[in-house]
């Protein structure tokens, strides 16, 4: 059985990988999986320099969901080159750097940065953390900023080039679009939903930043709906998450498009999450059929909708 | 990097359901390959059922660790106080339900100074840590003293346990039915000030932030050292999701950092604690 995905010069084993953000820098999970036998790690997102982040509370729960608004805390792309990469490496991951800028330049200066790094499998371009309010976001809910910072990028490296879409727009599909044009390897998608949840006693924010970035089950049927919608507007790769818990919930997102997904919300309620979905995806290729997984890939059939039991 | 062993997740059985209280009760759980590897002050990541509303585990500090009469662990206990959702199913479950368990988690007290002693000072639930640290100071033939304060008489829990392993006990309630009338912190600053200073003394907290912070204060004010256990909203318990920071001075450095409560945690010195 064939698991495998390509994402431009990354060849990964299997279709599943680590969410930025839900996932440390990948070595605070080694000793419950190995690294190795993920198909990527997509590291925590990473400025030039370290952030402190916001103050807590970070996150609350709201019904099969959670609001997050960390706000990007992090060490910087030399602290993580210096003190992260290494080890990464040394665990056989292949690592997907998500990379955070306020301005075009720190994006094109963080991939060129990073490009001279062995141990680099791809970059994340997170132009959609709802979060902050200097990030990238401004890129991602704009066609013409998507454009042209993963254009910029682009030139910049030869490393694979993932931008990381919002869907906090009317048409994600039309930045799916305008990323592809811009030389972009693949897409991923979805980021968290903008959101709010207010405590009614004391008619106060739950969360220090007000807002936060909702992920989780609650999320999945709106992120299979984009990652479908996208897979109709563009041929590059898809990497498609928003509530995966289980092989079903990986299996729904391949079948909109996704070639591959991440998981992010899930490990933190199992972080032995990773061999129950392998396992599930065996077991479903196994039942029908199905050699290289690859091919179900936007395989939804529309003819009919499913019997209702199913 | 902080080492530390692997966590185990537990698909445990409940044997037994005391309820303590009309708010309290204690849950034993048969994961005794958590149990096994506990050192006081570490935790669980813990979660009834699979549905996903709510969808996170809960931390729970690991209250007992149950042996037979070989020494061999046969389960581990949570000392729960209901407040919540997660914390109301946790009073309700009967003995056969099943709960999540992964654990042990984080960063474990440290052992006293040479020839010290050891204060425990527990604030109503925070009591939950110090079964296992109690225990432990026993076998180390350490002198412990426990400072235990509660809303009312009626929520001292597990006294004659503390007073099997040999540990002093010092009560306070907020209502004066048992005790002093009024915080733990004022039997604990009294005897504080009869230590010789700088001492040998370490002050073990856990219970309400505003506890903890004046019981740290307190110990630095006499000189003695001091660990606090943290509670704080945790999304996954193993380093992944940044969400339980708490703001810590490191030696050297005038700049406070977020560190993550569960790895570079629950158990932090006191001192270095940045107080709100
Ligand atoms: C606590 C938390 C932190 C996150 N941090 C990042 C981040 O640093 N960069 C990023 O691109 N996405 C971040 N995300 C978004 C996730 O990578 C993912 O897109 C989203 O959570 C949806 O997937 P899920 O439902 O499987 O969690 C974060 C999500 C959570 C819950």
């Amino acid at each position: 059985m064939d698991l495998s995905v390509r994402i431009g010069s990354l060849e990964m084993p299997n279709p599943l990988i680590a969410a930025s953000g839900c996932f440390g820098y990948g070595l605070e999970y080694e000793e419950v999986v190995n690294l190795a036998s993920l198909g990527g790690v997509a590291v925590k997102g990473l400025f030039l320099n370290a952030r402190e982040g916001h103050p807590p509370p970070r996150i609350v729960e709201t019904p099969s969901g959670m609001l997050n608004a960390i706000g990007l805390q992090g060490i910087g792309v030399h602290r993580f080159i210096d003190e992260r990469l290494p080890r990464l490496r040394e665990a056989g991951a292949r690592v997907i750097v998500n990379i955070c800028g306020t301005t075009i330049d720190e994006y094109v200066e963080l991939a060129k940065i990073l490009s001279q790094e062995e141990g680099v499998g791809a970059l994340e371009l997170n132009i959609s953390c709802p979060n902050i309010k200097e990030g990238g976001i401004q890129f991602g809910c704009s066609l013409t900023g998507t454009h042209a910072v993963v254009s910029a990028v682009r030139k910049a490296t030869t490393l694979p080039v993932i931008p990381k879409l919002t869907p906090n727009v009317t048409a994600p599909a039309t930045f799916a679009r305008a990323a592809e044009d811009a030389g972009a390897d693949a897409i991923s998608l979805v980021n968290t939903f903008l959101a709010l949840a207010i405590d009614v006693e004391s008619r106060r924010p739950r969360l220090s930043n007000v807002l936060g970035g909702l992920s989780g089950p609650a999320i999945r049927p709106i992120a299979v709906r984009m990652v479908w919608e996208c897979r109709q507007e563009v041929k590059i790769p898809i990497i498609g998450m928003g509530g995966i818990m289980d092989a079903r919930d990986a299996l729904e997102f391949m079948i909109a498009g996704a070639n591959a997904v991440q998981i992010g919300t899930a490990n933190f309620v199992d972080p032995f999450v990773w061999g129950k979905i392998l396992d599930g995806l065996t077991s479903y290729m196994q039942r029908h059929s199905i050699a290289r997984l690859q091919d179900l890939v936007g395989t939804m059939d529309t003819s009919a909708p499913a019997a209702a039991h199913a | 990097m902080i080492v530390r062993m692997s966590p185990l997740d537990i698909d445990a059985t409940v044997i037994s359901n005391v309820r303590l209280s009309a708010d309290y009760n204690v849950l034993t759980l048969a994961a005794p390959e958590i149990g096994a590897e506990t050192e006081p002050g570490q935790f669980l990541m813990v979660k009834p059922g699979l549905g996903t509303d709510p969808l996170l585990r809960r931390p729970f500090s690991v209250f007992e660790v149950l042996r037979d009469d070989l020494g061999t662990v046969r389960a581990i206990s949570i000392l729960n106080k209901r407040a919540g959702v997660t914390t109301g199913r946790l009073y309700t479950l009967e003995p056969g339900a099943r709960v999540a368990c992964l654990g042990p988690l984080g960063t474990p007290f440290t052992p006293p100074v040479n020839g010290g002693e050891a204060w425990m000072v527990a604030g109503g639930v925070g009591l939950a840590p110090f079964a296992t640290l109690a225990e432990a100071l026993a076998a180390l033939e350490v002198p412990a003293t426990l400072f235990y304060g509660a809303r009312t008489g009626e929520e001292l829990f597990y006294l004659e346990f503390f007073e099997r392993l040999g540990v002093r006990i010092v009560l306070a309630t907020e209502d004066g039915s048992r005790g002093t009338h009024g915080r733990v912190t004022v039997p604990l600053e009294t005897a504080l000030g009869a230590l010789p200073a700088p001492g040998a003394t370490t002050v073990y907290a856990c219970g309400p932030e505003p506890m903890l912070a004046a019981v740290a204060r307190l110990a630095a004010r006499h000189d003695q050292p001091c660990e606090v256990s943290l509670e704080r909203v945790m999304g996954c318990g193993l380093g992944g999701c940044y969400s339980c920071v708490v703001p810590v001075r490191s030696p050297g450095d005038p700049q406070p950092h977020f560190v993550r409560s569960c790895i570079a945690g629950p158990v932090f010195d006191g001192a270095a604690v940045v107080w709100e």
